[in-house]
């Protein structure tokens, strides 16, 4: 899954290819960075900058004044540190319950193993989109809307991750565990101990898509909040643009560079472990 | 394995089946047995058989949000895919530019749709960059995203430029699994870019293609966020897809019933799409040491 690394084959170009790439090249660059170079430049003007030349490429100066704006009206680093926290606590719910079910599907001789693996398989058809009336009902007769356990419990459990965690230790040593086992390991203490560490790169890129996911989800915390105390930050920002009285896009577009600039980071850092995740196939 | 406690198995996918269960399986059971019910979520609900299907059958809502989920899913779908394939086959070749810019269109994939959407609202603003940048070339514009003749398509162009990345990505994965020999090959016999893509390149990323499409067709069907954020259904419901107007039946309209047959019409889709990926994978025709995963 080097994908986005390396390069495939490229023996022998002429001139006129080499152009030619090159201006696919430059066109492609100015599509896909163009925009954000427009939302940070955006969000470096002042009102009156944008009201009198909506689309001159360049502000005035480099102004953070949309910044201080944006972080006193909205409590943005409360947002954040509840998108985090929820996107974390799925992450890790998923793969604490990912590593048992997929060492019993894959390691474990059992009546009904088949089946067990259908029925994981099968919710792979059910999206949140699907289910999320349903839930609502459920979990407001359980007074549990707008709480993080609205947030987090119906993720708890990731049919993609189940099946990734059983995929990798299909192809783990039946040997290892009958070693741990004769030195009196226990079961839970060969799952997470164990076969956990050797996992590493799978859950690894379990724990990114899952948290890059959920931190960007919109449609769940929507539907499921209604109080500040669990917003989370795509949410407050969507919000940035309904409020008051005209459109002010230099506030949005902060909004958006705060938004956007932690995926982005995690994105630079982590391409490989996030692309094994994207690509992986059921 | 022999396991070593014979209930062991059980226990360890007792938690798994617990969450399946109650967040999965009976939600939608129970959006099977509401849809034959009326319920405002504030008085009792009160069962009126096969009502809301007929309503919305007969009302045409049925037909025009299908209609148009359809339509924005075939042009997502196939502008994406064919766009990610281009950008893959111009793509693959090393150096750091190359793998920058792949990582510029891969990233629109990454990003909050909410961040996706709200940074196109502004530069389809009619003040916006784009309107400007039209002008400045002497070409009409028009409200874009406010015009219910181009209000879903705009929405369907921002869709494909946030999500060729994850096509092009696909597509760079297979690229890879093709023997470097093969082209060379073809190239020694003076077989031509095109002729080599067309007769060596293509029918090996068949299967890729295949998974493609598939699963971009099932997300596109589920898409919500960038039509609540960007026209929330409107104008004139040019751009109610199904899922938005499941969630307007609800928290708009508070008729969780009829929101619960359109869940049940809808889930009945993704299992024809499904359905139609497992048939379009197997005529992908998988070769031989595929990558499990």
């Amino acid at each position: 899954m080097t994908a986005l690394r390396s390069g495939g084959a490229a023996a022998g170009r002429s001139g006129a290819r080499r152009l030619i790439s090159d201006v696919v090249l430059l066109v492609v660059a100015v599509v896909w960075l163009g925009p954000y170079a427009w939302m940070t430049i955006t969000s470096l003007k002042t009102l009156p900058e944008i009201t009198r030349a909506p689309a001159y490429p360049l502000p005035q100066a480099i102004q953070l004044g949309a910044y201080r704006e944006v972080l006193q009206a909205v409590p943005v680093m409360r947002y954040f540190a509840n998108t985090v926290l929820m996107a974390t606590a799925i992450a890790l719910l998923q793969i604490a319950l990912a590593l048992p079910a997929g060492y019993a599907l894959a390691k474990l001789r059992f009546v009904g193993r088949n089946a067990a693996f259908v029925l994981v398989l099968s919710c792979l058809l059910i999206p949140a989109q699907v289910t999320f009336v349903p839930v609502f009902t459920m979990l407001g007769a359980a007074g549990l809307v707008n709480t993080f356990a609205a947030l987090i419990l119906p993720f708890g459990v990731s049919a993609l991750g189940t099946f990734l965690v059983r995929q990798a230790l299909l192809s783990v040593p039946d040997e290892i565990i009958e070693a741990a086992r004769m030195d009196g390991a226990g079961e839970l203490r060969i799952i997470y101990l164990i076969l956990g560490p050797m996992l590493r790169p799978t859950l690894s890129a379990l724990f990114l898509f899952s948290f890059v996911f959920h931190y960007n989800d919109y449609f769940w915390p929507l539907v499921m909040t209604t109080d500040d105390q669990v917003r989370t930050l795509p949410l407050a920002i969507a919000l940035l643009r309904e409020q008051g009285t005209g459109v002010r896009w230099h506030l949005v577009m902060a909004g958006n560079v705060l938004l956007s600039l932690p995926v982005l980071l995690v994105f630079a850092a982590a391409q490989r472990q996030l692309l094994r995740a994207v690509t992986a196939r059921v | 394995m022999k396991p070593r406690h014979p209930s062991s198995p059980y226990l360890l996918l007792l938690p798994t089946a617990a969450f399946l269960a109650v967040f999965f399986l009976v939600p939608l059971l129970l959006a099977a047995r509401n849809s034959f019910y009326a319920w405002d979520l504030l008085t009792p609900p009160r069962y009126v058989g096969l009502r809301n299907y007929e309503v919305l059958a007969g009302s045409g809502e049925l037909m025009g949000t299908l209609l148009r989920t359809l339509g924005y899913s075939a042009v997502v779908v196939t502008l994406s895919g064919s766009l990610g394939l281009a950008l893959a086959v111009a793509l693959d070749r090393p150096g750091p530019v190359y793998a920058f810019v792949r990582g510029a269109v891969f990233s629109a994939y990454v990003v909050s749709w909410v961040a996706v959407a709200l940074l196109w609202m502004w530069i389809l603003d009619a003040d916006g960059v784009f309107s400007a940048a039209l002008r400045g070339l002497g070409l009409p514009t028009m409200s874009w995203l406010g015009d219910p003749r181009s209000a879903l398509l705009a929405l369907a162009a921002v869709s494909v430029w946030k999500i060729t990345g994850y096509a092009m990505v696909i597509f760079l994965a297979g690229l890879q699994d093709i023997p470097r020999a093969l082209h060379e090959a073809a190239a020694l016999d003076g077989a031509g870019p095109w002729r080599r893509f067309r007769h060596v390149t293509w029918p090996l990323l068949r299967p890729s293609a295949a998974f493609v499409a598939t699963t971009s067709l099932i997300l596109s069907f589920q898409a919500f966020d960038v039509i609540r954020v960007m026209t929330q259904g409107g104008p004139v419901r040019s751009t109610t897809l199904f899922v938005y107007a499941i969630y307007e039946h609800v928290f708009v309209n508070l008729r969780v019933g009829r929101a619960s047959a359109m869940i049940v019409i809808f889930f009945g889709f993704l299992l024809l799409l499904t359905v139609l990926q497992l048939w379009a994978l197997r005529a992908g025709a998988p070769r031989e040491g595929r990558r499990p995963s």
